[in-house]
């Protein structure tokens, strides 16, 4: 395995027995994350990004894969199961501000917990470490003495980030962590991430269907469909060059606001149908329900890996 | 190793003053209901009469056996508030005695239920999905599931009948309602994000327990404990009522209905004051608890 590699899934799954059957949530997932870059997870609801950062985390196990975290650390195993490093090591900041923090402790509690779990600190400088890393997210010290349902949503989402720096990770899950605050905390949080991110050289896996957002911090872009990775591209390829017919309607549906953007904007491909249940995901490509171009085969084998250059990888017969 | 630095001493007191300060806000908070406060005055009241029983009550020796017939079946009077009994013991000093007794089986009841109970409940919600789980929640099915009077029955008839094995039979029939509480509410909250992010920082399960779980329940464990605070009472006074409980002479207040009732309707007074003081007990542990539902829910 190359040295520069932090984080490498192969082959991940994971399922769920639901009442209306088996959810294929992630089904077979593959890709590689280096060291200090932002790799971005994009997809409609229910595509299954979420699970597959909970399945890292070590929330659920998964049913089959390998997940290497730094070369030697096995992430299949469960979160109980894992060496103290790792939970310092890898965090997460969730989507909803109003659920991540507890009602009933104090964000000043709230922050310390990894500090004294992972005697980061000694424990007579913690409320000092606290302030300090308050101030390191854009907040005052006066914050510490709060209970979260005194913060707004950004501020909220501030202290996730603060504890998630605490125990000083170097890879945290961004699950959506901002598109739930408005636009002007959204872009507060997002620029503190990408400050932190520059000064403690983290690297982050980043789950958004928020497409903006996507441009602005990460530098590769994987596009996840019912449990499946269809694309993999740089950033600027993902946006120049889509070649998936999932991506190309994907970034067809997204608002633009200058003329610049409209330009480059594929065309042609306009939304159709429903993403379908992951119960019954369709056979081969499971977007050839949606996709203008299907042929034949996709939908009766899973489309092969067409590597385009080192960096972009599609998953898809178009290109056969 | 370091001294704690200026600032260091500087946040304690921060800390302390926002503690402070919120106290405050829920005792402004329940002030403001006439209601629990009359409750909390009544509490305090009878707790303070039931504390200091032998310098309050009128005729502390009239508490246990005391026979003087020449006072026997006198109705309310100057002397006697509450009127005398068929052995002529004043029935007000009876019934401040026997508010020692009411005190006494919700303390030993409540102490003995709600941690059980919450603990149970606690780790039945934790470990959902696990063997733990199945063995808690069944077993306070099959406790919830026996009438507390045949509990009561059968202890009695095992040991001797007394208010001590009474309170211990209704303890044994009442902690698994605190799990069904604590361990819905458990399972409620058991995956949310602040939980994850807590387990997958690494702390242990006794901090997830006990700080992140319990705290938030906290509220509605404290309403339950006032409101069955009450029902303790009640359920100790059936008990009594049909002879399993405290014994006479005990000067508890349900065995007093019970032996006092057979003299009614000719000597109504005689029954008139423990029915009401339990009524009264009741009616105030309500209104204490409805105030410290509301202290909760307005937060
Ligand atoms: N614990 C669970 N039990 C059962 N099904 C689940 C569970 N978690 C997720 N799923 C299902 O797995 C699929 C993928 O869900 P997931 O939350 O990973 O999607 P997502 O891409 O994060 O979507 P969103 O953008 O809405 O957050 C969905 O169909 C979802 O209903
Ligand atoms: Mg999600």
């Amino acid at each position: 395995m190359q040295d520069d590699i932090i984080l490498n899934v192969s082959d991940l799954k994971k399922y769920f027995n639901t009442a209306e059957g088996v959810v294929r949530a992630v089904d077979g997932v593959s890709f590689n994350i280096r060291y200090g870059e932002t790799l971005a997870l994009v997809g409609e609801s229910g595509s299954g990004k979420t699970t597959t950062g909970h399945v890292i985390m070590g929330f659920y196990s998964p049913d089959d894969g390998k997940i290497i975290y730094k070369n030697r650390y096995d992430l299949s195993a469960p979160m109980k199961k894992r060496p103290l490093e790792l939970k310092r090591d890898i965090q997460i900041v969730f989507q909803d501000p109003g659920t991540s923090l507890n009602p009933k402790r104090l964000v000043k509690d709230i922050i310390s917990l990894p500090l004294l779990i992972h005697k980061t600190i000694d424990k007579r400088r913690i409320y000092d470490k606290v302030a300090e890393l308050l101030e390191y997210v854009g907040l005052s010290e006066e914050f510490m003495f709060k209970y979260p349902h005194e913060l707004g949503g950004g501020e909220k989402q501030l202290v996730a980030v603060a504890r998630a720096l605490a125990p000083q990770p170097s890879f945290i899950i961004l699950d959506e962590s901002t598109s739930a605050l408005d636009v002007s905390s959204q872009a507060k949080v997002l620029n503190t991430l990408v400050k932190i991110q520059k000064e403690l050289q983290l690297t982050y896996l980043l789950i958004t269907h928020d497409l903006g957002v996507v441009r602005n911090i990460s530098q590769r872009v994987m596009i996840m469909y019912l449990g499946k990775i269809y694309e993999e591209a740089p950033t600027e390829k993902f946006f120049k060059s889509p070649m998936h017919p999932y991506t190309q309607m994907l970034l067809s549906s997204i608002p633009t606001l200058s003329e610049e953007d409209e330009k480059i904007k594929p065309k042609g491909i306009e939304s159709i149908g429903e993403i379908p249940s992951a119960v019954k995901p369709p056979n081969g490509c499971r977007f050839h329900t949606r996709c203008p171009f299907a042929k034949p085969v996709c939908s009766q084998r899973d489309p092969p890996d067409i590597v385009l250059d080192s960096n972009h990888i599609v998953r898809c017969w178009l290109y056969e | 190793m370091q001294e704690s630095s200026v600032n260091e001493v500087k946040f304690l007191e921060l800390e302390k003053k926002v503690k402070r300060e919120n106290w405050k806000r829920m005792w402004f908070r329940f002030r403001r209901s006439k209601l629990s406060m009359v409750g909390l005055s009544i509490i305090l009241i009878l707790l303070l009469m039931a504390v200091f029983a032998e310098y309050i009550a009128p005729y502390p020796s009239h508490a246990g056996l005391h026979i003087a017939f020449k006072n026997a079946y006198r109705p309310p009077s100057f002397e006697h508030i509450l009127g005398t009994d068929m052995y002529g013991r004043d029935v007000f000093s009876r019934i401040i005695f026997g508010f020692r007794y009411a005190f006494m089986m919700i303390g030993l009841v409540l102490s003995l239920v709600t941690p059980t109970g919450v603990i149970l409940g606690l780790i039945a919600g934790y470990y959902r999905g696990t063997f733990i789980e199945t063995v808690i929640v069944r077993l306070s099915d099959i406790f919830i599931s026996l009438p507390p009077l045949v509990l009561a029955l059968s202890i009695a008839s095992i040991l001797e009948p007394n208010i001590f094995n009474a309170m211990m039979a209704v303890s044994l029939m009442w902690w698994p309602w605190y799990v069904k509480l604590t361990y819905s509410m458990t399972v409620s909250i058991r995956n949310e994000p602040f939980i994850l992010a807590a387990e997958s920082q690494g702390a242990s399960t006794l901090h997830i327990l006990f700080r992140e779980l319990l705290p938030i329940q906290l509220g509605t464990i404290l309403t339950k404990v006032t409101l069955d605070a009450g029902w303790v009472i009640l359920i100790g006074a059936a008990i009594s009522f049909v002879g399993l409980g405290a014994q006479p002479p005990t000067p508890d207040l349900g065995t007093m209905v019970s032996e006092y009732s057979k003299y009614l309707p000719e000597y109504w007074w005689m029954s008139l004051g423990p029915a009401a003081s339990i009524v009264l007990i009741i009616l105030a542990f309500n209104l204490l608890g409805d105030g410290i539902r509301d202290v909760f829910a307005g937060e």
